[in-house]
């Protein structure tokens, strides 16, 4: 896995602990809601970021997850609905020095503020993206969200829901991200490993995160995230490695004419797909993210896609600076007196 | 032969084409020599929203007005001297604008049956007796463009785009004007990408100017002298410049790196244009997805600590309304540029209004007040939207500040301000841990603390949510939350404890007040000047600071028998002052698209003299 640190973040502050993250302010999720489990494995992580908690700030829009930065003992703003990553990105963009997370849901993301959303991963900002994706709206009481499967019956589709889902990981490669990932509310250890990536990738990091919502949506991911069947129904990418899946390793992924296909023949490793998340190209990472859409294929959750691009804010930092070197330090007095000027004595 | 050269005060020259004709270009040429050789001068530039509409068509006329005198002037003119006409239609659209006996000039070549046609002509007006009020020069401009060219490598159908530069080296031999600074500024504007365009416009130029030197045609020019100015160092500038130069000047002055996000918009572009330029002044522009992220991206700005502006006309103020409401309760300095444009919906983006004053005050949900500043000329953005950021960096608020098309683009003389004159702009970022609550108030100003992410110490959570006083947190009380409605309330009130107080031009105290805001200014200024010196008791004030007003302006009001509030909408100042100060007063309004003329609002203030 390539590291590169955030230019500019002071690093090296080793005394901090998970307590350190928790503000005095009770946090206010349904019992049981997966929103804990992210709070908890976010809270677990920043110190072995090695950044000083002034130097972080997490924003989010409107939502249940939108409540996370309250929960921080770092800096942060609860903004407005959807608009958290043109927040994100002014404020990264006037001090390239801070770690910027966005908190935002599939509500929050992909509805209201899915132009934003876009925009925000092809600017690639140095930015971390977290979204809550529980296949519901939560905090209006269980309306049918972007990614709510077709036909869902809910408060405002009693006759079933007629729109199709968004697939987060399609919209986001399609949107030119850099870094594009998947991990589960309930698997605190892979959830912190990419937390963890995403920090280290420079460049807007997405991680979808597979929430439940025991509320209105309760087990819309049982299927990928109970004991029982986690294992023949997602597959775990790991870069430069084959994709099996099941319990014993013992299924794996093949093309067949273009089409993905399970195999029992695990040992022939040349016939199965080997993960490459830092190829340019996005085919595979496409291909990966379009798996989850079929029924018969195993969810893949990991790292789709991780690659190096410019930043928004380095280039412009850049162009400050060669247009300083070009013309001069900005002088008031000049560009008042510039142009065509008469005296009147 | 020695022509004729006549000594006139003033004079007002319409230049009128297609919208690819250059009447813009060349409007704003004889509008830079004008000021340079010492004229006070007033533009009105007049152009369709089409980038080029049909040729030869009515909706594709493009004008540029222009008024210069030996005198102070505030406005473009009602009515004009000079009509330089392109082609049939723009003879059409404004031949009415002309006075009796005015100059028309004619490019002849333009006026066959074709273009007759398009601009509902049965007959050419150049052959009958339809235009007999006026001094008509026919002059073949494209033929006579062609011939001065004849010498040059330039393919024909690009020589014919010169003569606009040849009609203006006419209208500068008219006037008794250098051709110099016309042939500096060819000479910049095309040397890296376009320099074989530099000779034939200088050639044209010239061309024209002979033209009239040596025909019979034209026997007399005139001569403006220079105009009284203060003494100091000028230059002509046009009211978005101003507005660009404003947001420079503030963030150079405060140490605040300006971060402006901006979606494209008629008339606010060239803002975003202007300081694009400005890159080594540290200065950020992003030209965002949407409205809706030119402000966040401003508000996010904020947040770290820059100076966060976004800039807009009145479709884009309705979309940014949620963000600026955000800045309000989060009480982050935020300067939001409204440059008006006559709505409602799309309305004509390129014509001007002042429809947007009720919107700014009362377009957003809650109890959300937000200061308002509107520059009352081109000059005065640069000072009012300077001080919109001294407020909004004071009190930690978001601040409007309205300019509108008409002093966007308009232009005129600009006193240079000496940069140790501008006002101080203190961020006072909190550093102090000890005592740090993010919802503690200065006892004076009621602004909170300002601690940018990366100060140690001072980790805190804001949003949109109803805040606790002193502490910022989440709270529902339903105490706390009138409480803190009528905290921010009175934060922005207190803004009138510093601001001046009114200043009235004219009678003190008499018979009529005439009361106005924006771009108005220029027009109520010239018929009060008319009315004083046929002695009426009537007075003007001119708000700048419009949430609040000025503390003192109740008072005022009622030292007048009569208020009188001449607006380019139906009543949003009126409307105001009455509920606030319960007086009567009178609207004048218009509502279109086009400022007051003169002689409009000096039969309506007449009416009550």
């Amino acid at each position: 896995m390539k590291k590169k640190k955030s230019s500019g973040i002071p690093l090296g502050v080793p005394t901090l602990t998970q307590k350190d993250f928790m503000s005095d302010q009770d946090v206010r999720w349904c019992p049981g809601c997966g929103d804990y489990s992210i709070l908890a494995q976010t809270r677990r992580i920043m110190p072995e970021l090695g950044i000083p908690q002034e130097n972080i700030v997490f924003i989010s829009g409107i939502g249940c997850s939108s409540r996370f930065p309250y929960y921080m003992n770092t800096y942060g703003f609860h903004t407005i609905h959807g608009r958290a990553p043109t927040i994100a990105s002014g404020l990264k963009m006037a001090n390239p020095d801070l770690s910027v997370w966005v908190i935002t849901g599939d509500g929050d993301a992909l509805s209201i503020g899915g132009n934003h959303f876009i925009h925000l991963l092809r600017r690639n900002f140095d930015i971390n993206v977290l979204l809550f994706n529980n296949q519901i709206y939560g905090l209006t009481k269980g309306q049918y969200s972007p990614t709510s499967e077709q036909g869902k019956s809910t408060k405002s589709s009693p006759f079933g829901s007629l729109e199709s889902p968004f697939n987060p990981i399609s919209l986001a490669l399609a949107a030119g991200a850099t870094f594009v990932a998947r991990s589960l509310d309930r698997d605190p250890e892979h959830l912190r490993s990419i937390i963890k990536f995403a920090f280290e990738h420079k460049g807007t990091s997405f991680i979808e995160i597979y929430q439940n919502c025991n509320i209105f949506n309760d087990g819309a991911f049982f299927q990928y995230t109970e004991k029982e069947t986690k294992a023949d129904n997602t597959v775990f990418l790991e870069h430069g490695e084959p994709l099996v899946f099941g319990k014993e390793d013992e299924k794996g992924i093949k093309l067949n004419n273009f089409q993905p296909e399970v195999t029992t023949e695990t040992n022939d490793t040349d016939e199965l797909i080997v993960h490459d998340q830092y190829a340019e190209n996005t085919t595979l990472a496409n291909f990966l993210a379009r798996m989850s859409d079929m029924p018969e294929m195993p969810h893949p959750i990991g790292i789709f896609r991780s690659v190096q691009q410019n930043c928004y804010e380095d280039m412009m930092t850049d162009q400050i600076a060669f247009a300083k070197q070009q013309r001069g330090e900005g002088n008031l007095e000049e560009l008042l007196n510039a142009g065509d000027t008469w005296v009147v004595e | 032969m020695r022509k004729q050269v006549e000594q006139i005060q003033a004079a007002t020259v319409l230049f009128a084409g297609d919208s690819g004709d250059g009447s813009q270009t060349i409007g704003t040429q004889m509008t830079e020599t004008s000021a340079i050789v010492g004229n006070d001068v007033a533009t009105l530039p007049d152009y369709p929203a089409e980038i080029k509409a049909p040729a030869g068509s009515l909706a594709g006329v493009s004008g540029f007005q222009l008024h210069f005198s030996s005198e102070t002037i505030h406005t473009p003119g009602d009515s004009c001297d000079v009509l330089v006409a392109m082609n049939p239609a723009a003879l059409k659209v404004n031949i009415h604008k002309l006075k009796d006996n005015g100059i028309l000039i004619v490019n002849s070549d333009n006026f066959a049956r074709k273009n007759l046609r398009l601009a509902g002509y049965a007959d050419n007006p150049l052959e009958d007796d339809t235009l007999t009020k006026y001094q008509v020069f026919p002059v073949e401009l494209t033929t006579l463009t062609r011939r001065a060219l004849e010498d040059t490598d330039l393919e024909l159908s690009k020589r014919d785009l010169c003569k606009n530069f040849f009609a203006l080296g006419m209208i500068l031999w008219l006037y008794n004007r250098p051709m110099d600074y016309t042939i500096r500024w060819v000479k910049t504007k095309f040397s890296t990408k376009n320099p074989h365009l530099i000779e034939p416009n200088i050639l044209a130029l010239r061309a024209g100017n002979t033209y009239c030197e040596a025909t019979e045609q034209f026997a007399i020019s005139y001569e403006v002298k220079p105009a009284e100015f203060t003494p100091g160092k000028y230059r002509n500038i046009a009211g978005n410049t101003s507005t660009v130069l404003g947001l420079v000047a503030a963030s150079h002055q405060s140490g605040l790196q300006l971060v402006y996000g901006s979606y494209p918009i008629t008339p606010a572009s060239d803002i975003l244009h202007g300081l694009a330029n400005y890159r080594n002044f540290g200065i950020v522009t992003m030209q965002m997805e949407d409205e809706i992220a030119a402000v966040g991206v401003a508000i996010g700005a904020a947040f770290s600590g820059s100076l966060g502006v976004t800039g807009s006309s009145g479709p884009g103020l309705a979309l940014k309304s949620e963000a600026i409401n955000l800045a309000m309760i989060a009480e982050l300095p935020l300067v939001v540029c409204n440059i008006q444009r006559a709505g409602p919906s799309t309305g004509m983006p390129t014509k001007t209004e002042q429809a947007d004053l009720l919107q700014m005050f009362y377009g957003r949900n809650g109890e959300s007040p937000v200061p308002i500043l509107a520059a009352c000329r081109p000059t005065d953005c640069f000072d009012t939207v300077y001080e919109a950021c001294r407020i909004a960096v004071k009190y930690r608020t978001p601040v409007i500040f309205l300019s509108e098309l008409y002093i966007a683009l308009g232009a005129e003389p600009w006193l240079i301000p000496n940069v140790e004159d501008l006002p101080k702009i203190e961020p006072n970022f909190q550093t102090d841990v000890d005592g740090f609550e993010p919802y503690l108030r200065d006892p004076d100003t009621l602004a909170r603390p300002w601690a940018k992410p990366g100060t140690p110490g001072l980790e805190h959570r804001i949003g949109g949510l109803e805040k606790s006083d002193i502490t910022g947190n989440v709270s529902y009380d339903a105490e706390n939350h009138e409480k803190m409605v009528n905290i921010r309330a009175e934060k922005v009130k207190r803004i009138a404890t510093e601001i001046p107080t009114t200043e009235i031009y004219g009678a003190q105290e008499g018979d009529l007040l005439v009361l106005g805001w924006g771009g108005t200014f220029g027009v109520i200024r010239t018929v009060v000047e008319t009315k004083l010196e046929e002695g009426c008791a009537i007075g003007h004030v001119h708000l700048r600071y419009l949430n609040p007003f000025p503390s003192d302006l109740g008072e005022v009001l009622k030292r007048f028998k009569q208020v009188l509030i001449p607006e380019l909408n139906t009543g949003h100042l009126r409307q105001l002052v009455r509920s606030e100060y319960l007086i009567d007063a009178i609207g004048v309004n218009k509502v279109q698209g086009q400022p007051f003329h003169v002689y409009e609002l000096e039969s309506k203030i007449s009416k009550y003299l």
